[in-house]
Protein backbone atom coordinates (compact mmCIF):
# COMPACT_ATOMS: atom_id res chain seq x y z
CA UNK A 1 0.00 0.00 0.00
CA UNK A 2 0.89 3.24 -0.98
CA UNK A 3 1.55 5.47 2.48
CA UNK A 4 0.04 8.63 2.49
CA UNK A 5 1.76 11.65 1.82
CA UNK A 6 0.36 14.03 4.57
CA UNK A 7 -0.89 11.58 7.21
CA UNK A 8 -1.37 14.45 10.08
CA UNK A 9 -3.26 16.52 7.43
CA UNK A 10 -5.48 13.64 6.31
CA UNK A 11 -6.77 12.70 9.88
CA UNK A 12 -7.55 16.20 11.58
CA UNK A 13 -9.65 16.80 7.97
CA UNK A 14 -11.21 13.77 7.83
CA UNK A 15 -12.33 14.16 11.41
CA UNK A 16 -13.45 18.01 10.87
CA UNK A 17 -15.33 17.40 8.27
CA UNK A 18 -16.65 13.73 9.50
CA UNK A 19 -18.27 15.35 12.28
CA UNK A 20 -19.17 18.73 10.53
CA UNK A 21 -21.79 16.66 8.29
CA UNK A 22 -23.22 15.12 11.22
CA UNK A 23 -26.34 17.51 11.07
CA UNK A 24 -26.57 17.51 7.52
CA UNK A 25 -27.78 13.92 7.88
CA UNK A 26 -30.30 14.29 10.76
CA UNK A 27 -30.82 17.70 9.72
CA UNK A 28 -31.12 18.28 13.28
CA UNK A 29 -31.19 22.36 13.91
CA UNK A 30 -29.83 21.93 17.93
CA UNK A 31 -27.25 19.76 16.71
CA UNK A 32 -26.27 22.19 13.69
CA UNK A 33 -25.83 24.67 16.32
CA UNK A 34 -23.46 23.22 19.23
CA UNK A 35 -21.73 21.84 15.87
CA UNK A 36 -21.34 25.33 14.77
CA UNK A 37 -20.09 26.43 18.01
CA UNK A 38 -17.92 23.95 17.94
CA UNK A 39 -16.46 24.30 14.27
CA UNK A 40 -16.25 28.05 15.23
CA UNK A 41 -13.73 27.84 18.36
CA UNK A 42 -11.90 25.14 16.03
CA UNK A 43 -11.18 28.13 13.41
CA UNK A 44 -10.56 30.37 15.65
CA UNK A 45 -8.13 28.24 18.35
CA UNK A 46 -6.36 27.27 15.10
CA UNK A 47 -6.17 30.36 14.14
CA UNK A 48 -4.88 31.47 17.88
CA UNK A 49 -2.33 28.25 17.12
CA UNK A 50 -0.43 30.27 14.54
CA UNK A 51 0.73 32.95 16.65
CA UNK A 52 1.00 31.30 19.96
CA UNK A 53 1.42 27.70 19.68
CA UNK A 54 4.05 28.24 16.44
CA UNK A 55 5.55 31.39 17.18
CA UNK A 56 5.19 31.71 20.96
CA UNK A 57 3.52 34.78 21.73
CA UNK A 58 0.26 34.71 24.12
CA UNK A 59 -2.42 36.67 22.05
CA UNK A 60 -4.37 36.80 25.40
CA UNK A 61 -6.95 39.63 23.49
CA UNK A 62 -6.85 37.55 20.34
CA UNK A 63 -10.50 37.80 20.11
CA UNK A 64 -10.25 41.57 19.02
CA UNK A 65 -9.73 40.21 15.62
CA UNK A 66 -13.14 38.44 15.48
CA UNK A 67 -14.91 41.58 17.18
CA UNK A 68 -13.02 44.09 14.37
CA UNK A 69 -14.03 42.03 11.46
CA UNK A 70 -17.14 40.72 12.64
CA UNK A 71 -18.60 44.70 13.17
CA UNK A 72 -17.00 45.89 9.84
CA UNK A 73 -18.78 42.85 8.31
CA UNK A 74 -21.77 43.14 10.37
CA UNK A 75 -22.17 46.71 9.56
CA UNK A 76 -21.83 46.50 5.24
CA UNK A 77 -24.63 43.81 5.53
CA UNK A 78 -27.12 45.34 7.90
CA UNK A 79 -26.11 48.91 6.92
CA UNK A 80 -25.49 48.89 3.22
CA UNK A 81 -27.19 45.35 2.39
CA UNK A 82 -24.21 43.30 1.04
CA UNK A 83 -24.02 39.93 0.27
CA UNK A 84 -22.26 37.68 3.25
CA UNK A 85 -19.70 36.88 0.66
CA UNK A 86 -17.82 39.96 0.32
CA UNK A 87 -18.62 41.20 3.67
CA UNK A 88 -16.76 37.91 4.56
CA UNK A 89 -13.93 39.71 2.72
CA UNK A 90 -13.86 43.35 4.65
CA UNK A 91 -14.32 41.14 7.46
CA UNK A 92 -11.05 38.89 7.35
CA UNK A 93 -9.21 42.25 5.50
CA UNK A 94 -10.16 44.88 8.46
CA UNK A 95 -8.79 42.34 10.57
CA UNK A 96 -5.26 41.30 8.72
CA UNK A 97 -4.64 45.08 8.46
CA UNK A 98 -5.52 45.62 11.92
CA UNK A 99 -2.90 42.86 12.58
CA UNK A 100 -0.44 43.63 10.41
CA UNK A 101 -0.35 47.78 12.24
CA UNK A 102 -0.42 46.27 15.44
CA UNK A 103 2.42 43.75 14.65
CA UNK A 104 4.68 47.02 13.95
CA UNK A 105 4.35 47.83 17.47
CA UNK A 106 3.22 45.79 19.88
CA UNK A 107 5.23 42.64 18.21
CA UNK A 108 8.44 43.89 19.68
CA UNK A 109 7.20 43.29 23.01
CA UNK A 110 7.89 39.87 24.27
CA UNK A 111 6.15 37.34 27.29
CA UNK A 112 4.38 38.63 29.54
CA UNK A 113 4.47 42.46 28.07
CA UNK A 114 3.00 41.72 25.08
CA UNK A 115 0.18 39.45 26.44
CA UNK A 116 -0.64 42.69 28.50
CA UNK A 117 -0.68 44.69 24.99
CA UNK A 118 -3.10 42.50 23.64
CA UNK A 119 -5.91 42.30 26.46
CA UNK A 120 -5.15 46.28 26.14
CA UNK A 121 -5.92 46.47 21.97
CA UNK A 122 -8.80 44.09 22.89
CA UNK A 123 -10.43 46.64 25.31
CA UNK A 124 -9.27 49.56 23.57
CA UNK A 125 -11.23 48.60 20.64
CA UNK A 126 -14.32 47.85 22.14
CA UNK A 127 -14.29 51.38 23.91
CA UNK A 128 -13.62 52.70 20.31
CA UNK A 129 -16.54 50.88 18.70
CA UNK A 130 -18.87 51.91 21.81
CA UNK A 131 -18.61 55.80 20.67
CA UNK A 132 -18.38 55.32 16.86
CA UNK A 133 -22.38 56.04 16.39
CA UNK A 134 -22.89 54.85 12.82
CA UNK A 135 -21.31 51.46 14.25
CA UNK A 136 -23.97 51.87 16.61
CA UNK A 137 -22.72 53.16 19.86
CA UNK A 138 -23.12 51.01 23.21
CA UNK A 139 -25.92 48.80 21.99
CA UNK A 140 -24.79 47.91 18.76
CA UNK A 141 -26.25 47.36 15.38
CA UNK A 142 -29.48 44.84 14.33
CA UNK A 143 -30.14 43.24 10.87
CA UNK A 144 -32.99 43.54 9.40
CA UNK A 145 -34.88 39.92 8.59
CA UNK A 146 -35.21 40.74 5.00
CA UNK A 147 -31.49 40.23 4.69
CA UNK A 148 -31.75 35.87 5.17
CA UNK A 149 -34.77 36.70 2.11
CA UNK A 150 -31.32 36.72 -0.31
CA UNK A 151 -30.65 33.60 0.58
CA UNK A 152 -34.04 31.56 0.10
CA UNK A 153 -35.39 32.53 3.77
CA UNK A 154 -33.99 31.90 7.75
CA UNK A 155 -33.71 28.23 7.64
CA UNK A 156 -31.77 28.37 4.46
CA UNK A 157 -29.49 30.97 5.20
CA UNK A 158 -28.93 29.61 8.46
CA UNK A 159 -27.71 25.90 6.56
CA UNK A 160 -25.65 28.33 4.12
CA UNK A 161 -24.36 29.72 7.11
CA UNK A 162 -23.06 26.56 8.45
CA UNK A 163 -21.49 25.12 5.83
CA UNK A 164 -19.47 28.32 5.40
CA UNK A 165 -18.35 28.16 8.60
CA UNK A 166 -17.37 24.49 7.78
CA UNK A 167 -15.55 25.66 4.55
CA UNK A 168 -13.59 28.39 6.65
CA UNK A 169 -12.87 26.09 9.27
CA UNK A 170 -11.00 22.83 6.83
CA UNK A 171 -9.77 26.33 5.19
CA UNK A 172 -7.93 27.15 8.48
CA UNK A 173 -6.73 23.66 9.36
CA UNK A 174 -5.05 23.18 5.60
CA UNK A 175 -3.31 26.56 6.51
CA UNK A 176 -2.06 25.53 9.56
CA UNK A 177 -0.87 22.61 8.25
CA UNK A 178 1.03 24.17 5.38
CA UNK A 179 2.65 26.85 7.88
CA UNK A 180 4.07 24.21 9.86
CA UNK A 181 5.41 22.69 7.21
CA UNK A 182 6.92 25.08 5.40
CA UNK A 183 9.96 26.90 5.71
CA UNK A 184 7.85 29.85 7.04
CA UNK A 185 6.38 28.03 9.82
CA UNK A 186 9.75 26.90 10.60
CA UNK A 187 11.13 30.16 11.05
CA UNK A 188 8.64 31.01 13.09
CA UNK A 189 9.26 27.88 15.37
CA UNK A 190 12.89 29.04 15.68
CA UNK A 191 11.66 32.72 16.96
CA UNK A 192 9.41 30.47 19.66
CA UNK A 193 12.48 28.66 20.56
CA UNK A 194 14.92 31.61 21.31
CA UNK A 195 13.90 34.49 18.76
CA UNK A 196 17.56 36.20 19.46
CA UNK A 197 19.04 32.91 18.38
CA UNK A 198 16.91 32.78 15.53
CA UNK A 199 17.80 36.30 14.06
CA UNK A 200 21.35 35.02 14.17
CA UNK A 201 20.88 32.30 12.16
CA UNK A 202 19.18 35.25 9.69
CA UNK A 203 15.19 34.47 10.55
CA UNK A 204 14.57 38.04 10.12
CA UNK A 205 11.79 37.95 13.08
CA UNK A 206 10.03 41.15 13.21
CA UNK A 207 8.86 40.31 9.52
CA UNK A 208 8.05 36.86 10.20
CA UNK A 209 6.15 37.67 13.44
CA UNK A 210 3.97 40.30 11.60
CA UNK A 211 2.78 37.42 9.24
CA UNK A 212 1.86 34.82 11.69
CA UNK A 213 -0.01 37.80 13.50
CA UNK A 214 -1.54 38.31 10.14
CA UNK A 215 -2.65 35.22 9.38
CA UNK A 216 -3.95 34.12 12.41
CA UNK A 217 -6.08 37.40 12.30
CA UNK A 218 -7.73 36.62 8.95
CA UNK A 219 -9.78 33.62 10.29
CA UNK A 220 -11.30 35.18 13.34
CA UNK A 221 -12.26 37.85 11.29
CA UNK A 222 -14.35 36.37 8.96
CA UNK A 223 -15.62 33.82 11.72
CA UNK A 224 -16.67 36.81 13.06
CA UNK A 225 -18.82 37.88 10.15
CA UNK A 226 -20.50 34.63 10.12
CA UNK A 227 -20.79 34.28 13.85
CA UNK A 228 -22.79 37.62 13.95
CA UNK A 229 -24.82 37.28 10.46
CA UNK A 230 -26.27 34.59 12.34
CA UNK A 231 -27.13 36.32 15.32
CA UNK A 232 -28.66 39.01 13.52
CA UNK A 233 -27.03 41.53 15.88
CA UNK A 234 -23.96 42.96 16.89
CA UNK A 235 -23.21 44.21 20.52
CA UNK A 236 -19.67 45.52 21.39
CA UNK A 237 -19.89 43.36 24.89
CA UNK A 238 -20.70 39.97 22.40
CA UNK A 239 -17.95 41.08 19.63
CA UNK A 240 -15.01 42.09 22.19
CA UNK A 241 -15.50 39.00 25.03
CA UNK A 242 -12.03 38.53 26.97
CA UNK A 243 -13.60 35.83 28.19
CA UNK A 244 -13.56 33.75 24.94
CA UNK A 245 -10.00 35.13 24.42
CA UNK A 246 -9.11 33.24 27.74
CA UNK A 247 -10.93 29.84 26.34
CA UNK A 248 -9.37 30.11 23.56
CA UNK A 249 -6.09 29.83 25.00
CA UNK A 250 -7.57 26.88 26.89
CA UNK A 251 -8.52 25.00 23.83
CA UNK A 252 -5.18 25.50 22.12
CA UNK A 253 -3.59 24.27 25.34
CA UNK A 254 -5.68 21.17 25.95
CA UNK A 255 -5.04 19.80 22.65
CA UNK A 256 -1.66 21.05 22.15
CA UNK A 257 -0.02 23.94 21.06
CA UNK A 258 2.78 24.07 18.12
CA UNK A 259 0.16 21.18 16.75
CA UNK A 260 -1.97 21.26 14.30
CA UNK A 261 -4.47 18.83 15.21
CA UNK A 262 -4.60 19.68 18.73
CA UNK A 263 -6.51 23.14 18.78
CA UNK A 264 -9.03 20.94 16.83
CA UNK A 265 -8.97 18.29 19.77
CA UNK A 266 -9.02 20.89 22.04
CA UNK A 267 -11.99 22.85 20.85
CA UNK A 268 -14.02 19.73 20.66
CA UNK A 269 -13.10 18.50 24.33
CA UNK A 270 -13.77 22.18 25.66
CA UNK A 271 -17.18 22.49 24.29
CA UNK A 272 -18.70 19.37 25.22
CA UNK A 273 -17.59 20.50 28.88
CA UNK A 274 -18.60 23.74 28.78
CA UNK A 275 -21.84 22.37 27.83
CA UNK A 276 -22.01 19.60 30.49
CA UNK A 277 -20.82 22.21 32.83
CA UNK A 278 -23.64 24.52 31.91
CA UNK A 279 -26.47 22.10 32.27
CA UNK A 280 -24.93 21.29 35.71
CA UNK A 281 -26.62 22.94 38.87
CA UNK A 282 -23.70 22.99 41.06
CA UNK A 283 -21.14 24.24 38.07
CA UNK A 284 -23.02 26.43 35.74
CA UNK A 285 -21.75 29.77 37.90
CA UNK A 286 -18.15 28.91 38.01
CA UNK A 287 -17.64 27.67 34.41
CA UNK A 288 -15.22 30.32 34.14
CA UNK A 289 -13.09 29.05 37.10
CA UNK A 290 -13.39 25.52 36.25
CA UNK A 291 -11.95 26.67 32.40
CA UNK A 292 -9.32 28.34 35.07
CA UNK A 293 -8.29 25.94 36.90
CA UNK A 294 -7.99 23.15 33.84
CA UNK A 295 -5.71 25.42 32.34
CA UNK A 296 -3.59 25.72 34.84
CA UNK A 297 -3.13 21.77 35.31
CA UNK A 298 -2.40 21.61 31.90
CA UNK A 299 0.71 23.79 32.31
CA UNK A 300 1.45 22.06 35.23
CA UNK A 301 1.00 18.47 34.18
CA UNK A 302 0.99 18.06 30.32
CA UNK A 303 2.26 21.73 29.17
CA UNK A 304 2.28 20.03 25.50
CA UNK A 305 -1.45 18.93 25.56
CA UNK A 306 -3.33 16.00 24.44
CA UNK A 307 -1.34 15.62 21.21
CA UNK A 308 1.75 16.30 22.08
CA UNK A 309 1.61 14.06 25.06
CA UNK A 310 0.44 11.40 22.24
CA UNK A 311 3.21 12.38 20.44
CA UNK A 312 5.98 11.99 22.74
CA UNK A 313 5.09 8.72 23.46
CA UNK A 314 5.79 6.77 20.00
CA UNK A 315 7.31 7.42 16.95
CA UNK A 316 4.47 6.24 14.90
CA UNK A 317 2.47 8.51 16.49
CA UNK A 318 4.35 11.37 15.95
CA UNK A 319 4.78 10.16 12.07
CA UNK A 320 0.68 10.36 11.78
CA UNK A 321 -0.25 13.24 14.13
CA UNK A 322 0.90 16.91 13.75
CA UNK B 1 40.20 41.77 3.90
CA UNK B 2 36.68 40.38 4.84
CA UNK B 3 36.80 41.62 7.88
CA UNK B 4 37.59 44.95 9.16
CA UNK B 5 37.05 46.12 12.61
CA UNK B 6 37.52 49.68 12.81
CA UNK B 7 38.09 51.86 16.59
CA UNK B 8 35.47 50.13 17.73
CA UNK B 9 34.37 51.25 21.17
CA UNK B 10 31.41 49.92 23.44
CA UNK B 11 30.50 51.51 26.48
CA UNK B 12 27.72 50.06 29.17
CA UNK B 13 26.75 53.22 31.03
CA UNK B 14 30.00 53.64 32.63
CA UNK B 15 32.15 50.53 32.01
CA UNK B 16 33.86 50.42 28.67
CA UNK B 17 33.77 46.98 27.67
CA UNK B 18 35.80 47.10 24.33
CA UNK B 19 37.95 50.18 23.78
CA UNK B 20 38.86 51.08 20.28
CA UNK B 21 40.03 48.15 18.69
CA UNK B 22 40.82 48.06 15.27
CA UNK B 23 42.65 44.98 13.24
CA UNK B 24 41.75 44.09 9.92
CA UNK B 25 41.64 40.21 9.09
CA UNK B 26 42.31 38.76 5.72
CA UNK B 27 40.33 35.74 3.58
CA UNK B 28 40.58 32.75 4.38
CA UNK B 29 43.13 32.48 7.96
CA UNK B 30 42.26 31.66 11.17
CA UNK B 31 42.35 34.58 13.77
CA UNK B 32 42.48 33.32 17.45
CA UNK B 33 40.69 36.33 19.82
CA UNK B 34 42.13 35.49 23.45
CA UNK B 35 42.51 37.18 26.63
CA UNK B 36 41.41 37.06 30.30
CA UNK B 37 37.55 36.98 31.42
CA UNK B 38 35.88 39.57 31.01
CA UNK B 39 37.94 40.85 28.63
CA UNK B 40 35.70 42.21 26.22
CA UNK B 41 36.06 38.90 23.96
CA UNK B 42 32.42 38.34 23.51
CA UNK B 43 31.32 41.84 23.81
CA UNK B 44 33.54 42.50 20.45
CA UNK B 45 31.66 39.36 18.90
CA UNK B 46 28.32 40.70 19.40
CA UNK B 47 29.48 44.26 18.09
CA UNK B 48 30.56 42.39 15.03
CA UNK B 49 27.57 40.36 13.96
CA UNK B 50 25.48 42.99 14.89
CA UNK B 51 23.74 41.87 18.55
CA UNK B 52 25.07 45.22 20.46
CA UNK B 53 26.00 48.78 18.21
CA UNK B 54 29.16 49.66 18.79
CA UNK B 55 29.18 52.88 20.52
CA UNK B 56 32.02 54.11 18.12
CA UNK B 57 33.42 52.30 15.65
CA UNK B 58 32.87 50.87 12.38
CA UNK B 59 32.38 47.45 10.94
CA UNK B 60 33.20 46.47 7.52
CA UNK B 61 32.30 43.18 6.65
CA UNK B 62 32.98 42.34 2.57
CA UNK B 63 33.49 45.47 1.71
CA UNK B 64 30.01 46.51 3.64
CA UNK B 65 29.59 48.87 5.94
CA UNK B 66 27.41 46.85 9.03
CA UNK B 67 27.66 48.67 11.79
CA UNK B 68 24.93 48.17 14.07
CA UNK B 69 22.92 46.77 11.63
CA UNK B 70 20.33 43.91 12.96
CA UNK B 71 22.04 40.25 13.44
CA UNK B 72 19.73 38.52 10.27
CA UNK B 73 21.20 40.83 7.73
CA UNK B 74 24.92 39.87 8.99
CA UNK B 75 23.37 36.39 8.46
CA UNK B 76 22.38 37.18 5.01
CA UNK B 77 25.70 38.84 4.01
CA UNK B 78 27.61 35.67 5.60
CA UNK B 79 28.70 35.91 9.03
CA UNK B 80 27.30 33.17 11.44
CA UNK B 81 27.88 32.66 14.76
CA UNK B 82 28.33 30.19 17.59
CA UNK B 83 26.97 31.22 21.20
CA UNK B 84 29.13 30.38 24.71
CA UNK B 85 26.69 29.30 25.90
CA UNK B 86 24.63 27.27 23.32
CA UNK B 87 21.35 27.86 22.63
CA UNK B 88 19.68 25.04 20.55
CA UNK B 89 16.39 25.40 19.54
CA UNK B 90 15.14 22.80 22.47
CA UNK B 91 11.91 21.77 21.02
CA UNK B 92 12.79 21.43 17.29
CA UNK B 93 15.00 18.46 16.05
CA UNK B 94 18.80 18.63 15.28
CA UNK B 95 18.28 18.57 11.86
CA UNK B 96 15.54 20.87 11.99
CA UNK B 97 17.94 23.68 14.00
CA UNK B 98 19.89 22.90 11.07
CA UNK B 99 17.69 23.46 8.73
CA UNK B 100 16.82 26.89 10.11
CA UNK B 101 20.61 27.57 9.55
CA UNK B 102 20.02 26.42 6.14
CA UNK B 103 17.26 28.09 5.09
CA UNK B 104 18.04 31.77 6.44
CA UNK B 105 21.50 32.13 5.82
CA UNK B 106 23.01 33.21 2.80
CA UNK B 107 21.84 31.17 0.95
CA UNK B 108 18.36 31.52 1.73
CA UNK B 109 17.69 28.11 0.67
CA UNK B 110 14.10 26.50 0.14
CA UNK B 111 13.26 23.26 2.43
CA UNK B 112 14.13 20.41 0.23
CA UNK B 113 17.73 22.08 -0.45
CA UNK B 114 18.38 23.30 2.98
CA UNK B 115 17.03 19.80 4.21
CA UNK B 116 19.84 18.44 1.82
CA UNK B 117 22.81 20.91 2.82
CA UNK B 118 21.70 20.08 6.79
CA UNK B 119 22.57 16.14 6.42
CA UNK B 120 26.03 16.95 4.29
CA UNK B 121 26.54 19.47 7.44
CA UNK B 122 25.13 16.91 9.93
CA UNK B 123 28.02 14.34 8.66
CA UNK B 124 30.58 16.62 8.59
CA UNK B 125 30.10 17.84 12.16
CA UNK B 126 29.38 14.44 13.12
CA UNK B 127 25.58 14.78 14.45
CA UNK B 128 24.33 12.67 11.76
CA UNK B 129 23.14 10.01 13.76
CA UNK B 130 21.29 12.37 15.89
CA UNK B 131 19.00 14.03 13.02
CA UNK B 132 15.52 12.78 14.41
CA UNK B 133 16.31 13.70 18.51
CA UNK B 134 15.18 16.49 20.25
CA UNK B 135 18.17 19.12 20.37
CA UNK B 136 16.92 19.37 24.15
CA UNK B 137 18.61 15.87 24.56
CA UNK B 138 21.97 16.63 23.29
CA UNK B 139 24.87 16.59 25.65
CA UNK B 140 26.96 19.49 25.79
CA UNK B 141 29.37 18.27 23.23
CA UNK B 142 26.89 17.35 21.28
CA UNK B 143 25.21 21.05 21.51
CA UNK B 144 28.41 22.71 20.43
CA UNK B 145 28.74 20.86 17.26
CA UNK B 146 25.42 21.48 16.59
CA UNK B 147 25.31 25.30 17.48
CA UNK B 148 28.57 24.98 14.83
CA UNK B 149 26.18 22.86 12.28
CA UNK B 150 23.76 25.63 12.34
CA UNK B 151 26.07 28.30 11.69
CA UNK B 152 27.87 26.46 9.11
CA UNK B 153 24.55 25.24 7.11
CA UNK B 154 24.30 29.22 6.59
CA UNK B 155 27.32 28.59 4.22
CA UNK B 156 29.13 31.87 5.78
CA UNK B 157 32.48 33.81 4.66
CA UNK B 158 33.54 34.56 7.89
CA UNK B 159 32.65 32.31 10.84
CA UNK B 160 32.71 33.56 14.69
CA UNK B 161 33.40 30.61 17.27
CA UNK B 162 33.14 32.00 20.46
CA UNK B 163 34.51 28.90 22.92
CA UNK B 164 33.56 25.81 21.22
CA UNK B 165 36.17 23.87 23.23
CA UNK B 166 34.94 24.80 26.54
CA UNK B 167 33.79 22.38 28.50
CA UNK B 168 35.02 19.39 26.13
CA UNK B 169 37.11 16.31 27.37
CA UNK B 170 40.29 16.02 25.59
CA UNK B 171 39.47 13.39 23.37
CA UNK B 172 36.92 16.19 22.20
CA UNK B 173 38.82 18.82 21.79
CA UNK B 174 41.27 17.27 19.59
CA UNK B 175 38.25 15.89 17.23
CA UNK B 176 36.48 19.44 17.28
CA UNK B 177 40.23 20.86 16.37
CA UNK B 178 40.32 18.42 13.33
CA UNK B 179 36.73 19.59 12.38
CA UNK B 180 37.75 23.12 12.85
CA UNK B 181 40.44 22.79 9.97
CA UNK B 182 38.36 21.03 7.88
CA UNK B 183 35.85 23.83 8.21
CA UNK B 184 39.08 26.40 7.23
CA UNK B 185 39.92 24.04 4.17
CA UNK B 186 36.76 24.61 2.52
CA UNK B 187 37.42 28.81 2.25
CA UNK B 188 35.90 29.62 5.37
CA UNK B 189 37.52 32.64 7.47
CA UNK B 190 37.09 32.03 11.33
CA UNK B 191 37.75 34.21 14.16
CA UNK B 192 37.81 32.12 17.53
CA UNK B 193 37.85 32.76 21.20
CA UNK B 194 39.35 30.24 23.09
CA UNK B 195 41.13 29.62 26.57
CA UNK B 196 42.21 26.37 25.58
CA UNK B 197 45.88 27.94 25.24
CA UNK B 198 47.46 24.36 22.81
CA UNK B 199 44.29 24.47 21.05
CA UNK B 200 44.34 28.27 19.75
CA UNK B 201 48.42 28.30 19.53
CA UNK B 202 47.96 25.31 17.11
CA UNK B 203 45.28 26.48 15.27
CA UNK B 204 45.67 30.17 14.69
CA UNK B 205 47.36 32.35 11.61
CA UNK B 206 47.39 35.32 13.72
CA UNK B 207 46.70 36.20 17.04
CA UNK B 208 45.02 39.46 18.73
CA UNK B 209 44.73 39.67 22.26
CA UNK B 210 42.10 41.88 24.51
CA UNK B 211 43.01 42.60 28.11
CA UNK B 212 40.22 45.06 29.93
CA UNK B 213 38.96 45.74 26.35
CA UNK B 214 42.27 47.19 25.03
CA UNK B 215 43.92 45.57 22.46
CA UNK B 216 47.26 44.63 23.53
CA UNK B 217 49.09 42.79 20.80
CA UNK B 218 48.52 41.04 17.90
CA UNK B 219 50.51 38.91 15.96
CA UNK B 220 51.48 34.93 15.41
CA UNK B 221 51.00 32.86 17.90
CA UNK B 222 54.52 32.39 18.59
CA UNK B 223 54.97 36.45 18.69
CA UNK B 224 51.98 36.57 20.80
CA UNK B 225 53.28 33.88 23.07
CA UNK B 226 56.23 35.81 23.84
CA UNK B 227 55.26 39.32 24.16
CA UNK B 228 55.30 40.41 28.15
CA UNK B 229 52.77 42.33 28.24
CA UNK B 230 50.42 39.17 27.38
CA UNK B 231 52.07 37.33 29.69
CA UNK B 232 51.19 39.62 32.66
CA UNK B 233 47.59 39.97 31.56
CA UNK B 234 46.92 36.47 31.71
CA UNK B 235 49.27 34.94 34.83
CA UNK B 236 50.79 38.22 36.37
CA UNK B 237 53.86 36.94 37.33
CA UNK B 238 56.08 36.59 34.17
CA UNK B 239 58.41 33.98 35.65
CA UNK B 240 55.62 32.05 35.85
CA UNK B 241 53.99 32.14 32.59
CA UNK B 242 57.42 31.25 31.13
CA UNK B 243 57.14 28.37 33.42
CA UNK B 244 53.86 27.45 32.69
CA UNK B 245 54.38 27.95 28.39
CA UNK B 246 57.19 25.79 28.85
CA UNK B 247 55.16 22.82 30.79
CA UNK B 248 52.93 23.40 27.75
CA UNK B 249 55.31 23.27 25.13
CA UNK B 250 56.45 19.55 26.78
Amino acid sequence: MKRLRFPGLWITLILVIGVGIIPAINGSASLRESMFTILMSVALASSLNIILGYTGYVSFGHIVFFGVGGYLGFYVISQHGWNILPAMLVGGLSAAILAFLLGATVLRLRGAYFALATIGINEAMRALVINIPILGGPVGMEMHFSEYKKYGGPMQALWMVYWSVLIVTVLTIVVSYYVKKSKFGLGLMAIREDEDAAEVMGVVAPRAKTWAYVLSAIFPGIIGVLFFFKNGNIEPGDAFRLQFSIELIVMVMLGGAGTVLGPVIGSGIYQQLRKVLLTSPIFKNIQLAVAGFLLLLIILFIPSGAVGWLRSKSVKLRRVLE
Amino acid sequence: MILQVQHVTKRFGGLTAVNDVTFDLPKGQILGLIGPNGAGKTTLFNCINGVYSPTEGKIIFNGKDITGSPTYKAAALGLSRTHQIVRPLNELSVEQNVVVGACYGREKLGLRKATAVADEIMEFVGIRERADQLASSLNVAQKKRLEMARALAARPYLLLLDEVLAGLNTAEVSSMLDTIRNIRERGVTIIMIEHIMHAVMSLSDRIIVLNYGELIAAGTPDEVSQNPEVIEAYLGDPGLAAQLLEEERA
